[in-house]
């Protein structure tokens, strides 16, 4: 990889994060309660387009700048976890272990469903 | 209708978020994974960034007067980015897909158990510092 492709990482990771947190606000707070649709959109969205990325067979230095650098920093998985521990810890165990349960199913669906879609295209 | 955003809270989110693509770009270059082995680098920054964001996000709510851009920049951005879900779910469904069953069971238990863990200690290690001192 040359310095401009490593240059390219960081800015698409700077933006994909920066999506995360407008995308997660604006998803919060219209949804309202505890569970913590934001982390979830955000990350099965993220998880959808990186299995069509995969699936339409993107590879190289565009998978890793799509892929790796933009939807890699998009999606998180220690927001996910630690929105969990919290729940948790707040005594709503069955939020926390439907976000954890539904995060990881749905999340699998997701990236299959996405992968299908872009081996389709 | 879209909510105003101050600008320098968005900038810290994306100064910390190149540092953390940057690294995890970095480490999966370095330690690359095929569908029929243990994806190191992802799992390292999913345990690594989950312990920092505990720690973090204890250490400024509860510990110190919050400052507006260290949560931003060190959680949002840098944790934010380090970690990925997304990686995560296409790397079990490529193992999935080569029917290696066990390493994607063994990867997911993994995954979430010690970054949770990671979480609860962070966690931890803060709170109980603040009822010493």
């Amino acid at each position: 990889m040359t310095v401009g492709t490593w240059i390219l990482v960081g800015l698409l990771g700077g933006t994909g994060s920066v999506a995360r947190f407008v995308i997660d606000g604006l998803i919060g707070e219209r949804a309202g309660g505890p569970f913590p649709w934001g982390t979830f959109i955000v990350n099965l969205s993220g998880a959808a387009l990186l299995g069509g990325l995969v699936g339409a067979a993107v590879s190289g230095n565009g998978l890793i700048l799509a892929g790796t650098a933009t939807l890699g920093s998009y999606t998180t998985l220690s927001t996910w976890m630690l929105e969990t521990h919290r729940l948790g810890q707040n005594a709503q165990l069955m939020v926390a272990g439907v976000n954890l349960v539904a995060s990881l199913l749905v999340g699998f669906a997701a990236a299959a469903g996405g992968h299908a879609v872009g081996a389709a295209l | 209708m879209l909510p105003t955003y101050d600008r320098r809270e968005l900038a810290a989110i994306f100064c910390g978020g190149i540092v953390g693509a940057l690294a995890r770009t970095g480490l999966a270059q370095a330690f690359p994974a095929t569908a029929h082995t243990w994806p190191w680098a992802t799992f390292a920054v999913n345990v690594v960034g989950a312990f920092m964001l505990g720690y973090f996000v204890t250490r400024l709510q509860e510990r110190l007067p919050t400052s507006a851009y260290k949560r931003p920049f060190l959680g949002t951005g840098l944790c934010g980015a380090l970690t990925t879900f997304s990686t995560v779910q296409v790397e079990l469904y490529q193992m999935v897909q080569v029917h290696a069953w066990g390493l994607a069971v063994g990867y997911t238990a993994a995954t979430l158990a010690v970054s949770f863990l990671a979480i609860a200690a962070a966690t931890a290690v803060v709170r109980r510092v603040r009822t010493v001192l």
